[in-house]
Order: C-alpha cells, then structure tokens, then sequence
C-alpha cells in the first residue's frame, strides 16, 4: 500500500492536479498539498498527493551516499 | 524514471554494501524494519545476500491489513451479508480471513463487495447507488488516515446520506512504543517507514531514543535508500549514539506534513485498539469525531457478534509472533504447509506486504 512513486505534475486543475503515469494521465488530489507548481514531483498514496520531492535534497542524500562511495 | 533511477545505483548499492559489512558490530544485531514495504522491496531487490551473516532484518507490525483485528473482519463480512449494503475496501482486505469467513468468499456467495484505489472513489459509488447503504473499511496508517478524513469531509460537505466509514486507522509510533515495552524484543535499531514519516515527520520518533536508547533512520524505499538507512543505524549502534537520523530527506520534513495531521485531528480523535497478533495498544486508533456520527458504521448500524468457536488450525497460526518480530515466518508451523499465498491461513500470509507472504514469494 505503501507503493508510491514521485509522478511529474503536468497541469493544475483547481483542487487535482494531472500526472502521467505508465502513459496514462491521472487525477491525483492536491488538498494535502496546495503549493504544487508544474513540473514538480509528487509522490502520490492512494490518489492524494502526500508530499512534493524537494531536488536539492535528493541529490544531497546521492551526494552523502557518493562520500561513502 | 527520475528520482527513482539514480537510487537503484549498482555500483553504489555495492559499495553501500561494503561499508555496511567494514561498520558492522562483532555482535549479531537485529533491526526491526517497521514497514511492510520496506520488507518487500528488501526481497524483492535481494538485498539480503549484500549484508553481513550476523544482521538480521525483523520484520515489524507495518502492515494495516495485517494487523486489523479478527473482529473488525467479522463485522465486515456480517455488514456484507445486510441485503442493499455495498462494501467498499482496499484490495488486500478481500481475502484477509475471520474467524469464520471472508470478504472475498462472501463476494463468491453474491454479497456486493467493491474493491477501490482511492478513498475518494467511495464517494462515486455512493452518488451512483443511493438506494443503498455504502460502508467504506477505513484501513491504513497514518499514510491513509488524511486521504479518508478528506473523503470524509467531502462525504459531508455534499450530504451523502448513504456513505458510512468503518474505521480500522492506526497510529505507528504507538505501536512501537508498545512492542518496546516487550522484554522478548530484542532489536537495536528501527528502520522507520518512510511515507508514514512524510506525514508525521521526524520528531514522531524522537521519543524512541530518548526513552529506550535505540537507533532509528527514517528510509525510503529504492535500494540505496534502504541500504544507506541500514548503513546508519549501524554507524550509530557502533558508536552508541542513538537518535532519529533522516534518510528520507527528499521527501520527509521535521514538521512533517502539517495540512494533513491538521486535516486528521479536524476528522478523528485517538482512541486504544486492537492489534491483530498483539492486543489492545493504547492510543493507538483512530475513530471518526462525535461530530461526524452519522457517517460512522459503528455509531448508525453497530453490531453485536456472538462469540464464534476459531477453526483449529488458526490456534496453531503464529502471525502475532512474526509481527512482533520475535520469530521468522519458518519457524510458524503453518508456513508454507498449510498456510500459503493460495491458501492463507493469516493476515501476514493475505496481504502482499505481509511478511510471511515476502518470504514465500522470494524465498
């Protein structure tokens, strides 16, 4: 259940936001999350957007990983 | 696919590896990871080979339809046999076993039982059947819990009439604090869930060091995530420096997401509940608020079971052990005899994060 993946928002229609998944366009509710721009990545749960990457933490956590490398 | 590709990195997920068997104790150690996904993708990436002999991975509670006590399976299928009830759930309850029945042998016997992806689909099913009485079976963590409170306020800002909530939510971090409390448990370190902490945040945590000095690292999913999560957890054992260290922080904040713990606490109150397998954990439920009484299932249809005698075989059936982590699904004498993927026996067996389920499909 907790099988969520980052989607790309590609348009904002009032409270959903559309994200491509496996080639098809899905409705994905953004009330958890308000602030959503497109282009942003949203992981979604269950049809809701719980949270949005934040890039410069991600390549934070590839860079501390790459140390360790 | 971005975000997902750059952590599945062989080479690094190599070298993380190396690190973890350089950082690792002389002392056999546990790790309890809390999360049924984090045992899946585990197996499923193969990651157990990579680590040291004396690392044992335990897999915890983190599974909702696991851990959904045998009477609120019982009450769900006696809804579903109430002539013009729909019952709604997430795909995993379907086959998830009672003490008598199941949803999906009651769908088999004609009962009207529909399976949706998102909370918010009820709504459609109610709008399109309003001469029926549609029960939704709330299930899942903190994860789940604000995607229903906000169905739930839609339900009743378009005043359905006919959709009713039957609540199963619980809370994580009681629950660990609970199994803690277990002086069988003998784990030195959580790897904590990682879209559950996206909610809740890190400071959910904080509590578990402090109080009983074990090591926690919020992970994400990818390999990399979980190895260098593992990887941290040693480091801090080894260095006797337990605290909640954030591996997540793409997508974890402190705070967690406030809009969705303000939209939980607008919709239910906290209550004690049963944990299938553990027992009665306090504070560790969530029921829908007085306010919303009549989109409570409990509250406008309650129900009364007579006590029903338990099949033999489910007396022998260990599930409750193996999600507390004290036994590996081999050691449960119904593992991979009479307890399969086909024909589960258990909850950790049905659902396809389960831990019993994990083991017999990639082991």
């Amino acid at each position: 259940m907790c099988l969520a993946i980052p989607l790309e928002v590609e348009k904002i229609e009032g409270d959903f936001v559309l994200v491509k998944a496996g080639g098809i366009l899905r409705r994905v509710n953004i009330q958890m999350l308000p602030d959503v721009k497109v282009g942003d990545f949203i992981l979604v749960h269950a049809g809701f957007a719980i949270e949005k990457i934040n890039p410069l933490k991600a390549k934070e956590t590839l860079d501390l990983i790459n140390e360790i490398h | 696919m971005r975000y997902i590709d750059e952590f599945r990195d062989k080479n690094l997920i190599r070298s993380l590896a190396q690190r973890i068997n350089q950082v690792m104790p002389q002392q056999p150690i546990n790790l309890m990871e809390v999360c049924g996904t984090h045992t899946m993708s585990f197996h499923r990436f193969g990651l157990k080979r990579l680590l040291p002999s004396h690392l044992r991975l335990v897999s915890g509670p983190g599974c909702p339809v696991c851990v959904s006590d045998e009477n609120y399976i019982d009450k769900a299928v006696a809804y579903s046999k109430i002539k013009d009830v729909i019952i709604v759930t997430f795909a995993d309850m379907l086959r998830v076993p009672g003490s008598r029945s199941s949803l999906e042998k009651q769908r088999a016997r004609g009962s009207d039982v529909r399976i949706v992806y998102s909370a918010w689909d009820t709504l459609r099913i109610a709008c399109d059947n309003p001469k029926k009485t549609v029960i939704f079976l709330s299930v899942g963590f903190e994860t789940t819990a604000p995607t229903i409170a906000l169905s739930l306020q839609e339900a009743r800002r378009k005043n359905l009439k006919n959709l009713l909530f039957f609540s199963s939510l619980k809370l994580i971090p009681a629950a660990m604090d609970y199994l803690l409390k277990d002086k069988r448990l003998n784990i030195q370190g959580f790897l904590c869930p990682g879209h559950v902490s996206t909610i809740i945040g890190v400071k959910s945590y904080e509590f578990i060091p402090k109080k009983y000095g074990i090591a926690c690292c919020i992970a994400g999913f990818e390999p990399l995530d979980i190895m260098q999560g593992i990887y941290v957890l040693l480091r801090q054992i080894r260095q006797d420096r337990p605290e909640v260290i954030n591996q997540y922080m793409r997508l974890v904040k402190r705070q967690g997401n406030k809009k969705a713990q303000a939209v939980i606490k607008k919709a239910f109150k906290i209550t004690d509940t049963k944990w299938r397998g553990i027992g009665c954990v306090p504070k560790s439920g969530l029921k829908l608020k007085n306010e919303f009484f009549r989109f409570d299932v409990e509250k406008v249809m309650p129900l009364k079971l007579r006590g029903e005698l338990k099949d033999k075989r489910l007396k022998l059936c260990r599930c409750g052990d193996v999600l507390k982590g004290i036994i590996q699904p081999l050691e449960c004498p119904l593992f991979a005899k009479s307890c399969k993927p086909q024909s589960p026996q258990g909850p950790c067996m049905v659902s396809s994060e389960g831990t019993c389920h994990a083991y017999y499909k990639y082991q």
